[in-house]
């Protein structure tokens, strides 16, 4: 809401300043979004006398005048107004001074080899008017010398952002009135024009939907001239950021302005037979005031005669009996809407307006008769004409909202010791009425109070929110407690390792275009926005792999030589009873060179599935899973390239991660060059740590070395290496402690249909030494375990 | 006598002059080797008489242990010059470049709630999480926001096509606050928790994105009331900012689900078009910044979570995460957050071993 310092000054008499106005705004929750003040606008331009004007020498149309700005010493000034002379009184803009309306700043100057010393302004220049045909004319008695701001009186104009709950303070009046409270000044009377009413209201009028429009007054005012409004109601609502429109629709924004109270003028010779608030009937179309169509159904109230619809109640007037130029005879509505029908109205029209913005929020129910007096004397007084009496129809919401409030509960809630006597003088100025046993009485504009705790906000937030200490919050004896879950626990431990294996965290949108999310989904249906900010933004994530190879495709095109991207976050699926069901996973996408080309490396190096495996095992240990337990098996998922990847799983059926390189096909879907790898982590399959306790299982280091035994087998080519190096574990479980792979090969020496696998054999003795029978037993026991897999020793 | 004078002359000489093992080996044979002189003269003394013995074993046992020190000396000496030659050759180019192991880093949004997490800690808040696929009663109804309340209108909320089993529409959160709510029916009272998450609004400019990251705050006890918000607030921006100097100013407002509800501002000055968090806000070359809401929880929210207005009370914050990473961190443009550049990522990014601890102090300097 906008309005002017004068504005405010109707209401409110006070000597407080603009900023100390701000402040108090600020202080009782009314906070000020801005302050325009046409005073800085017009700093350094001062009223100045013409004492002498003559021709320019070297230029027709300019003269070269002599200035006094009051301080005895007269400046020279080039000016090319026509209506510049010798003796008038005018605004000169010093060097320095900005001019208001173009931003440029004066400076001494040169003009056609004349020294001139500022500039004479014009009415437009100084964002005054539009007139520009010559210089501004003061009157005789214009203080030479005086800053040409205070002679105009600039009015500051001040923007506070007033609360949803307050529709009480969307009219200056109302502001004026929170004003006072806080000790800013006095709230003044309503100045109420006297006119005479005469003769019944002509028009019938009704409310046939009484819970829609409880009430809806009216009254006919005949022979009123509409034109322009006077300069101080123009002035007003320019300040209120409003266009003058003619006098009988600015007198209607003048009282929505200035007391938040809508109303609605409508032509009455346009108007035929009775003037009825009723539900629209379905289908029933409108012409607004905005040019606009609007098809209107049965839960909507209008305002309609037998011609039809006139008025989308409370929300927007219809163009067709709108007050024009001619009017003569007005018929004056002001009704009383409901709120929550109102809203409902304007949300499915997507029709919003002031008149909507006040109504939905709850106007001021004892202010009807006042407002309509208030806007009929307003009429009478600047436009003519005779009123006819009121007619009401119905009647708004009269029961007071009564609560039993116990003082204590200021200090209790709010954190502030107020005194009874203040309590209740805050109170009572807001209109508030205390008895004698605090039963508080609340006026029926505050609709948003609804308990003690509202009446707690009052006193504090008049007394002064600056009032409340800070008070500790009690704390547990001794040292914090840990408070994180294990999941919790589990993310952050996951986080740091991924960074520290070299990866960057990424953020990355939770929505994705359609078909990215489709491209990965399971057999569930998405989660796609009704509502999208755009489609690159609709559906909900099934997988951190499209968002980050979607980042990976951006960090090429801008050039990146490689990218290894993690992120920790949610993927989006529904449970079984059609809610949310958020899984928390770790996405990798490695992307462009593992190794740039080096002098020692050669070419640069891409990255490949064993990559991915690796920081795959890695972080799942650092999770805590069972990494030694863990199955390497198929079905990574038709985004993976289905002979380089796989899925890490405990048992069959419990699958822990999933790995391997991206398909080609789905890099071409994602218009990414590959080879990329990929990882998931699906953290919410890792079984949690039962009962760990922080004592580890007792260790002694063996005392006897080691030893090592290489076995080469020749196997089926289709055999895995997995299968192999498991088999070979378990061939003696009490003194096999490792076995690694150390040489794969297929082709020359090997026969067609195998493959030479070569493992090392760690053997750790327990209690003595290994004698050469017992090594002979064991490899024995090797040879089998490999025998029954189709391998024979080479 | 002047024979062996002469000969170990010249064999120390001969020594002197070898110039490799193999030399000094010949030379050795020559004088120490079974047929070496040396030898040969030594042995001459098992002939001799004990007289003889003494006069003529002196020189050449002086001859032995001059010869055998020279040997020795001058075979370290070759052996020294060979492991530097042999080194010399072995000498590379350290200016070549190294094979850098990639750094990586942790997302200022994860860093910070980290430090939130610690913080928070510190004075008996747990971490409380909930599903960001809302239904409107938990995001709205239960948050005193019915059906017809303005309020909800200004979320500007992304809505899916679905509704639960009972009719209720399915939005995406748009604030932490559901978590407040599904908490306080989870646990009861007394509670305190924070709630960091994403969120979701239908919004986007240049300072505001469609998804962004906020931390409710939750504290409900017997006697809580406004001073414990505000030193919880502040309490927690000094330990945040690592400052003392922080000072907050509450200002009236308006939130369905508190009563009475306070806007935070903070005080900040500005030093070379940054905003330094810290200071009054009405001091010179200081202004105010906006940096949540609060208030005290509205009873009626209370009793849509099951907890009983009567006996309890309590207040409530929320922060935009997003908002005061950049603050402390000087990062300025939202949007980057959510692009996965690893330029901004390296730049903005913490290292993994920044682990926010109150001993070391939360934060991590540049």
């Amino acid at each position: 809401m906008k309005f002017s310092l004068t504005w405010l000054k109707d209401y409110l008499e006070t000597s407080a300043s603009v900023a100390e106005i701000c402040d108090a705004l600020n202080a009782i929750g009314l906070e000020v979004e801005g302050v325009e003040d046409p005073a800085e606008k017009l700093a350094g331009f001062r009223i100045a006398h013409v004492l002498t004007a003559a021709r320019h020498p070297d230029a027709e149309k300019l003269q070269v005048l002599t200035v006094d700005t009051g301080d005895g010493n007269p400046l020279q000034v080039v000016c090319g107004a026509p209506n510049a002379r010798a003796g008038m009184k005018g605004v000169l803009g010093l060097p320095g001074a900005t001019v208001p309306a173009n931003g440029m700043v004066l400076r001494k100057s040169a003009i056609r080899g004349v020294e001139s010393n500022g500039m004479m302004c014009s009415t437009r220049e100084l964002e005054l008017g539009e007139d520009h045909d010559g210089i501004i004319e003061l009157p005789e008695d214009a203080p030479v010398g005086t800053a040409f701001s205070d002679y105009h009186g600039a009015d500051p104009v001040i923007e506070v952002a007033v609360t949803p709950n307050r529709p009480d303070c969307m009219g200056v009046h109302g502001i004026a009135r929170d004003l006072a409270a806080k000790g800013l000044g006095t709230l003044k009377p309503i100045a109420m024009p006297a006119f005479s009413a005469s003769g019944a209201c002509p028009v019938e009028i009704r409310t046939d939907d009484a819970e829609g429009c409880p009430a809806f007054y009216g009254r006919v005012v005949k022979g009123v001239k509409n034109g322009p409004s006077p300069d101080w109601l123009q002035a007003r609502l320019k300040s209120a950021g409003q266009r003058p429109i003619s006098l009988l629709v600015d007198l209607t924004n003048y009282l929505m302005l200035g007391f938040g109270r809508p109303a609605h003028a409508y032509d009455l010779a346009k108007l035929s037979g009775a003037v009825v608030a009723r539900r629209a009937k379905d289908g029933e179309e409108v012409l607004a005031l905005n040019e606009k169509t609007y098809t209107l159904d049965s839960e909507m109230v209008v305002i309609a005669d037998d011609a039809g619809v006139h008025d989308i109640a409370g929300i927007m007037g219809g163009e067709h009996s709108g007050v024009s130029e001619n009017t003569t005879d007005v018929l004056l509505e002001i009704a009383y809407f409901d709120p929550a029908r109102i809203g409902a109205t304007g949300r499915k029209l997507g029709l919003s307006s002031d008149a909507r913005t006040r109504f939905e929020r709850g106007v001021d129910p004892e202010f009807l008769d006042a407002g309509l007096d208030l806007l009929t004397g307003l009429i009478v007084e600047l436009a003519g004409g005779s009123p006819s009496e009121v007619v009401r129809a119905g009647s708004p919401p009269s029961a007071a909202k009564v609560i039993a409030f116990d003082l204590d509960l200021t200090q209790r809630l709010g954190g502030v010791e107020v005194p009874e006597a203040e309590q209740k003088c805050i109170l009572e100025s807001l209109g508030f009425t205390v008895a004698s046993d605090w039963q508080v009485t609340c006026p029926l504009r505050r609709h948003d109070i609804e308990g003690p705790a509202d009446l707690v906000e009052e006193v504090v937030r008049i007394q002064g929110l600056d009032k409340v200490a800070s008070v500790a919050l009690p704390r547990v004896e001794g040292v914090a407690r840990p408070t994180a879950t294990p999941q919790q626990k589990l993310e952050r431990g996951l986080r740091r390792a991924a960074a520290a294996s070299g990866l960057n965290e990424a953020v990355t949108w939770s929505f994705l275009p359609t078909w990215a999310a489709e491209h990965f989904a399971s057999d569930q249906p998405l989660w796609v926005l009704a509502n999208p900010i755009s489609e690159d933004m609709k559906a909900m994530r099934p997988s951190l792999l499209p968002g980050l190879l979607m980042a990976a495709k951006r960090n090429a095109d801008r050039g990146a030589a490689s990218s290894r991207l993690f992120e920790i976050g949610r993927r989006y699926f529904r449970a079984a009873d059609g809610l949310s069901d958020e899984k928390p996973t770790l996405g990798i996408v490695l992307a462009g060179e593992k190794t740039p080309r080096g002098w020692q490396s050669g070419k640069a190096k891409p990255f490949d599935a064993y990559d991915a495996k690796a920081l795959a095992l890695q972080l799942l240990e650092a999770a805590g899973a069972p990494v030694a337990n863990l199955m390497v098996m198929g079905e990574a998922g038709a985004q993976f390239h289905p002979g380089q990847s796989a899925t890490l799983r405990l048992g069959p059926k419990v699958v822990l991660a999933r790995f391997g390189m991206v398909h080609p096909a789905t890099l071409k879907a994602f218009d990414v060059d590959g080879p990329i790898a990929a990882v998931e982590l699906f953290l919410d399959a890792i079984p949690a740590k039962k009962g760990a306790a922080f004592a580890r299982p007792g260790f002694t280091p063996p005392a006897l070395q080691s030893v090592t035994r290489d076995f080469a087998f020749l196997v089926p080519a289709g055999l895995a290496a997995g299968d192999l190096v498991r088999a070979v574990q378990g061939a003696d479980k009490a003194f096999i402690t490792g076995v690694r792979v150390f040489d794969v090969f297929a082709g020359q020496g090997v026969p067609e249909g195998r493959k030479s696998i070569a493992v090392e054999v760690t053997l750790q003795p327990d209690e003595a030494s290994f004698k050469d029978a017992d090594l002979k037993a064991i490899s024995e026991k090797v040879v089998a375990a490999a025998t029954k897999l189709g391998g024979e020793l080479r | 006598m002047t024979y062996i004078t002469s000969q170990t002359e010249a064999a120390l000489a001969a020594i002197a002059a070898a110039d490799s093992l193999d030399a000094l080996e010949a030379e050795r044979l020559e004088t120490l080797g079974k047929k070496g002189w040396v030898s040969l003269a030594l042995k001459t003394l098992g002939g001799m008489t004990p007289e003889e013995r003494t006069a003529a074993a002196p020189a050449i046992q002086s001859a032995r242990t001059a010869i055998a020190d020279a040997l020795d000396a001058k075979k370290t000496a070759l052996e020294a010059a060979e492991l530097e030659a042999r080194l010399e050759q072995e000498r590379i180019d350290l200016t070549l470049p190294a094979l850098a192991a990639p750094r990586g880093s942790v997302h200022p949004v994860s860093q910070v709630m980290d430090e939130l997490a610690e913080i928070f800690a510190d004075l008996g808040f747990a971490v409380a999480t909930g599903p960001e696929i809302e239904d409107d009663w938990h995001n709205f109804t239960a948050l005193n926001m019915d059906e017809t309340h303005p309020a909800r209108a200004m979320h500007d909320t992304f809505y899916f096509p679905d509704k639960t089993a009972d009719g209720k529409d399915i939005l995406l959160r748009t604030h932490t606050s559901p978590v407040q709510i599904r908490s306080m029916l989870d646990q009861g009272a007394p509670i305190r928790i924070i709630a960091p998450g994403r969120v979701y609004r239908s919004d986007s400019d240049a300072t505001h994105t469609p998804m962004f990251h906020q931390v409710e705050g939750l504290v409900i006890d017997k006697d809580i009331h406004l001073g414990h918000l505000k030193w919880t607030l502040e309490t927690f921006f000094k330990a945040f900012f690592e400052r003392e100097d922080i000072v907050l100013r509450l200002r009236p407002s308006y939130f369905p689900f508190t009563e009475p509800s306070v806007e935070v501002d903070v005080g900040y000055s500005t030093e070379g078009g940054r905003r330094i968090v810290g200071g009054h806000g009405d001091a010179n070359g200081h202004a105010w910044m906006e940096i949540g809401g609060s208030g005290m929880v509205n009873a009626r929210v209370l009793e849509f979570a099951g907890v009983d207005p009567a006996e309890y009370q309590g207040f409530a914050f929320g922060l935009g995460i997003d908002r005061i990473a950049m603050l402390k961190y000087g990062m300025n443009d939202l949007r980057a957050f959510f692009d996965g550049d690893p330029r901004w990522l390296a730049h903005y990014g913490f290292s993994p071993f920044d682990q926010p601890t109150l001993s070391a102090g939360v934060g991590a300097r540049a």
